[in-house]
């Protein structure tokens, strides 16, 4: 349909001009007629004289569409995500991947393995990474500040206006959330096949896979430490990857 | 004056030194604020029992109720904390996506992601078997048909997630 959004392109112009590309597919220049169209329609209220501030809304928002879409992706995603960051993933891979096809599927687990090798809150970084890889920095502050807002603005109410007890003690939330805890599990499980699928994992590497989750789910001290094996990973990979071109070059 | 800053720095500390997202988180979190005596033990518990029943990472959920309730009940206390968690990973993010682009033909950054793709799968893998315990599957009826027909729906049927969670928000609220 259009182009892959390329790697970080740190101008507005060049950012926002791939999503434009959705809507004009045979056009080049969509990012320079947009700025010109939002100018006549600034010049055209002046003219009539309605000039108000939702002409200037508009306007910034024609401009600033790709971060505007992208704060509104992650503010739903924000919203509807119980559970924290793991849960996040496949409601961020219909979003961004499948529905909107901002990135590519090899490319979100690449953002994912990025995300989880950094400490920090898995949801915050998952999103910084998803924002930075679409629109750049600017990008990257927009996702996360959408997803953490939801969150911020319910816990922030709950703390000025209610007592912790008031939630705890109502039955209906109460209810509501044993249904949504354990679809919250099968919402984990979904993400496991397909990231399975894209890192093309064959009937012979299933194994490391396997032996990793087993690993952390046993509990054992140190053992179960994911930081391991993000270290074994980086490591074995690049002996791997160093081994296979040198047998290459020497062929 | 003085609080703010202890909480930065306690944050910061959470934000930086936290691994493995959400619960793995909470044992740190526990440390660094019921340890400084900010709230206590009980009012903790509560926290996370709300962060389950609210949408959104528990790291954030605390810092937002932590920054508000020791700060005495300020709005700006809430907003600092929550910004000062997220901060440095963002920033290590930020870093790291930006050295790991500019380097993306490099065979040490090629190797680097094909050693951890297998991993990341596995990581996953055991988020979802470490959350199949008692507290999100209550019964062993029910709760396994709900995560069965919400994996089926997600999965194949390729319904949104949102409509999902929805959905079986409205099924526990019938069946319990």
């Amino acid at each position: 349909m259009y182009r892959q959004i390329s790697f970080h392109t740190h101008s507005q112009q060049s950012t926002t001009q791939p999503l434009l590309t959705k809507y004009n597919i045979h056009d080049n220049n969509n990012g320079k007629n947009d700025k010109n169209r939002s100018t006549s329609i600034i010049f055209v209220s002046f003219f009539v004289g309605r000039c108000h501030c939702s002409t200037w809304i508009y306007v910034f928002l024609m401009n600033n569409r790709i971060y505007f879409q992208l704060f509104v992706s992650f503010l739903k995603i924000g919203a509807f995500t119980f559970g924290g960051g793991w849960a996040m993933i496949s409601v961020i891979e219909r979003e961004i991947v499948d529905n909107k096809k901002w990135i590519g599927k090899t490319d979100f687990l690449d953002l994912l393995a990025l995300a989880q090798s950094i400490p920090g809150i898995l949801a915050v970084n998952i999103a910084a990474a998803v924002g930075d890889k679409i629109a750049g920095k600017r990008g990257a502050v927009v996702a996360a500040l959408g997803s953490i807002i939801p969150s911020f603005v319910i816990i922030l109410l709950i703390a000025m206006f209610l007592t912790p007890d008031t939630i705890k003690g109502n039955d209906t939330l109460r209810r509501i959330f044993m249904g949504i805890r354990p679809a919250v599990v099968a919402l984990i499980v979904s993400p496991v096949l397909n990231a399975a699928r894209n890192a093309k994992i064959n009937a012979k590497t299933v194994v490391i896979p396997i032996a990793v989750a087993l690993s952390i789910y046993s509990g054992i001290p140190y053992i179960s430490n994911p930081i391991l094996y993000i270290i074994i990973g980086a490591v074995v990979g690049i002996f791997l990857y160093h081994r296979r071109i040198t047998e290459k070059s020497i062929k | 004056m003085g609080i703010y800053i202890k909480l930065i720095i306690a944050y910061l500390k959470i934000g930086l030194f936290g691994f493995g997202g959400g619960y793995a988180m909470l044992s740190l979190i526990q440390k660094e604020i019921v340890g400084n005596g900010w709230i206590t033990n009980q009012t903790f518990t509560d926290i996370v029992a709300i962060s389950q029943m609210t949408p959104g990472p528990i790291g954030i959920n605390s810092a937002t109720y932590i920054g508000y309730a020791a700060t005495g009940g300020t709005i700006l206390g809430s907003i600092i904390v929550t910004l000062t968690v997220v901060l440095p990973s963002f920033m290590l993010v930020i870093y790291a996506s930006h050295f790991i682009q500019k380097h993306k033909d490099s065979p040490y950054v090629k190797g680097l992601f094909m050693g951890l793709r297998p991993v990341v799968v596995g990581l996953i893998a055991s988020a979802a078997l470490l959350l199949m315990n008692k507290e999100n599957f209550t019964d062993f009826t029910w709760s396994i048909a709900i995560a069965a027909v919400s994996f089926c729906f997600v999965h194949f049927t390729k319904l949104h997630p949102i409509y999902v969670v929805v959905l079986a928000g409205i099924a526990g609220y019938i069946i319990y």
